[in-house]
């Protein structure tokens, strides 16, 4: 170049980000997945959020459902009935989730989870194999719903001159108030905001079990399953989930302003502690365990994983 | 009576104030405690991926400060140190290359000022009056100064020789964080103004808003202005991201949608009074002031009205607009306590007159979400309490 600045880039740093997948498929791996096997994958990495069945939990993106409704009013936009290609779906997984761990997913993965994604929108049958060879068969409902902004026609032509100064309407009349819905939040200030009395905590000085660091550092691991919902440790903060430090041996139901689910307000009421035990029997299976739990994952199978887990939350305090 | 104010010595009167060193980089006074960005918490699953604004009816001027201007993350602020900085250039050109940050800092710089509007600024109020406050309600925009490389210097760097007809060409740009928010951007406009910029208002770029260096799409809606920018790809078409297909498109009545709205056209608002800016002095000389701003051009007029659209006056502006930047008009006037219904109205350079929200919708509907630029309506009270409402 004219200042010769920068470096060549390698093949293979070129390699390690140009993942972009355009929509007539260029850049698309190889590699193949079908729904059931995406179910499981979904289950583990992406219902937290989205729902076990793609319908989105919350705030969260709903993935599926939605068909034919993009002209009715609030209409439901999901992977099937606003999507035009299916490249971008893969593309954003595989670049950008599961959420709090992102490119983590091996390709086959990617297919198997785009191929449920599919599935929960009646676009495919569950035999139906997605692979680079297979992924234009799909077709995407709303594939040509897209017209290219068209403002110069339809609106400069006739939002454009000298508007007019006096008398322009005969009667003005509100129609409509923003108090009348009273969405608009609290505006305390900074200044205003009340300000935590700090208290000298007396540390107690009770022997604390040694920390295996090895099974804490598996745990961490692990956690990342998590970390869409809950933080632990300094600064953590309430999200979808509560806070989750020192939760081990610690009340149920015991952080500050996060609202639990009914079920879990009631168990702690009855005095649930979170022993390793507890917490082992609620992390195989929550809504076994927890009838009811807003916490919509879908457990931790291996025990290797519920004590590395447990064993990683416990080095931040028990 | 006479004022204890000043027929008492007060103590900054006499003794001391703060040295020069009690603060090394300096925050506002606390007396100033409330001009903070604000979040609507039930907008969004969570905040690291959400929107926060700017406290527009509280500042005046045009320049926004970078502390209090309104952020948007797809997976939170990173922290990228300059160091650890790279920008890689790949694709349809001669020569791939790597960028560190003190390469960027060798080439040819330029000084702009833009805004930056979030498409979403005003999309809460599609339906109806919803949200009690400029800040709310048009908050989704900041204006800075900045520096930085235009993207044409480092394509041409890289060489676009043997990219062929540039016209259809695109350039796809993505984050480094892990939402990565990837945006294609058509060539014309990749080779026209948008800056690879590393400071805004003189300073580094805050981490929340892309340090050490972001992308600057001056017009365009915020969402391009991609943070932490990592890679910038010459393609023959668009990518078609999640973000330009699932988000940022307008969906019409008849169920068809908008793509590639990429321009944010002309709009205003009145910042002051406003539901959070109250008239707290009674009757007499009022400062009515707003901002009003284009990203097809410069902000021509701005016309105010104080009965719900019926009859407009021109307002002063602050100085000329200057093109994809934030004008500051004023109506000095006297207030005799009647309501009133605000409105104001912008134009710009190439003639277009920001629309009334029933012009919007007889076009659009009601489900477009983005791109919302309608005339805001504050109706003011004779206490001098205003309320974000809607008007026949």
């Amino acid at each position: 170049g004219k200042f010769g600045l920068g470096r060549t880039a390698l093949p293979e740093e070129i390699a390690a980000w140009d993942g972009d997948i355009s929509p007539n498929g260029t850049g698309l791996p190889v590699g193949s997945g079908d729904a059931l096997v995406g179910e499981e994958i979904f289950a583990d990495k992406c219902a937290s959020c989205h729902g076990d069945f793609a319908e989105g939990i919350g705030n969260w993106p709903k993935l599926a459902g939605g068909a034919d409704t993009l002209n009715h009013d609030d209409p439901l936009k999901t992977v099937g009935s606003y999507w035009p290609y299916l490249t971008t779906t893969f593309d954003y997984i595989k670049r950008s989730m599961p959420y709090g761990d992102a490119g983590s997913l091996p390709d086959d993965e990617v297919y198997a989870i785009v191929a449920y994604i599919l599935y929960s929108n009646d676009l495919i049958e569950d035999d139906f194999v997605l692979s680079n060879e297979t992924f234009f068969d799909v077709e995407m409902p709303n594939a040509n719903g897209f017209i290219v902004d068209n403002r110069a026609e339809t609106e400069y032509v006739q939002w454009t001159g000298e508007p007019c100064m006096q008398d322009c309407k005969d009667v003005v009349e509100v129609t409509m108030r923003a108090l009348v819905l009273d969405v608009t939040p609290d505006q305390a200030g900074a200044a205003e905001e009340e300000v935590a009395e700090t208290t000298e905590v007396e540390v107690d000085e009770v022997a604390i079990d040694a920390i295996d660091a090895e099974l804490a550092a598996a745990g961490a691991k692990v956690f990342k399953k998590c970390k869409a919902c809950h933080q632990v440790g300094d600064g953590a903060k309430n999200r979808t989930g509560p806070i989750l430090t020192g939760i081990v041996n610690g009340a149920a139901g015991a952080v500050d302003g996060f609202r639990y689910s009914k079920p879990l307000t009631k168990a702690a009421e009855g005095g649930l502690i979170w022993t390793e035990a507890e917490l082992a029997a609620f992390l195989a299976k929550p809504k076994a365990y927890l009838k009811g739990t807003k916490m919509s994952f879908s457990g931790l199978k291996k025990e290797t994983d519920q004590a590395a887990i447990i064993e990683y939350l416990r080095s931040f305090g028990s | 009576t006479a004022d204890p104010l000043i027929t008492e010595i007060q103590p900054w009167a006499q003794g001391f104030g703060d040295g020069v060193d009690a603060v090394r980089y300096g925050l506002p006074t606390e007396h100033e405690g409330d001009v903070i960005r604000r979040n609507v918490e039930w907008l969004t699953a969570d905040t690291v991926s959400s929107i926060n604004f700017t406290p527009i009816h509280a500042l005046d001027g045009t320049i926004t400060p970078q502390g209090c201007a309104f952020e948007r993350h797809h997976s939170g602020a990173i922290d990228l140190k300059k160091d650890d900085y790279r920008l890689m250039i790949n694709g349809l050109v001669d020569t791939p290359l790597v960028f560190s940050y003190a390469d960027l800092e060798r080439f040819p710089r330029e000084n702009h000022v833009y805004f930056c509007e979030c498409a979403a600024n005003t999309g809460m109020e599609w339906a109806g009056a919803q949200l009690n406050g400029a800040q709310f309600t048009h908050g989704m925009i900041h204006n800075m100064e900045y520096t930085g490389v235009p993207l044409r210097t480092l394509l041409e760097e890289a060489g676009l020789d043997t990219t062929g007809d540039l016209s259809g060409k695109w350039v796809f740009v993505e984050g480094a964080d892990a939402s990565s928010n990837g945006r294609s951007i058509p060539m014309e406009k990749a080779l026209d103004d948008v800056l690879v910029a590393f400071k805004a208002n003189g300073e580094a770029l805050r981490k929340e808003h892309g340090y050490p260096v972001r992308l600057v799409v001056p017009g365009w809606e915020g969402n391009m202005w991609v943070k932490w920018i990592r890679r910038i790809e010459v393609m023959d078409g668009p990518v078609e991201s999640r973000e330009e297909t699932s988000k940022y498109t307008d969906t019409l009545e008849d169920g068809t949608s908008r793509k590639w709205t990429w321009e944010m056209d002309a709009k205003s608002v009145v910042t002051s009074p406003s539901p959070q800016a109250p008239i707290k002095h009674g009757t007499g000389p009022l400062v009515i002031t707003g901002l009003a701003w284009s990203g097809r051009g410069a902000i021509t007029r701005v016309d105010v009205s104080k009965d719900g659209g019926k009859n407009w006056e021109t307002a002063r502006l602050a100085k000329p607009g200057e093109k994809m930047a934030l004008t500051r008009f004023y109506l000095d006037t006297d207030w005799d306590g009647s309501e009133m219904m605000l409105q104001s109205r912008a134009m710009d350079d190439t003639g277009y007159v920001q629309p009334t929200k029933t012009q919007l919708r007889e076009v659009r509907g009601l489900n477009s979400i983005y791109h919302n630029n309608c005339i805001q309506t504050w109706l003011v009270r004779s206490n001098g309490e205003a309320e974000n409402v809607e008007v026949s």
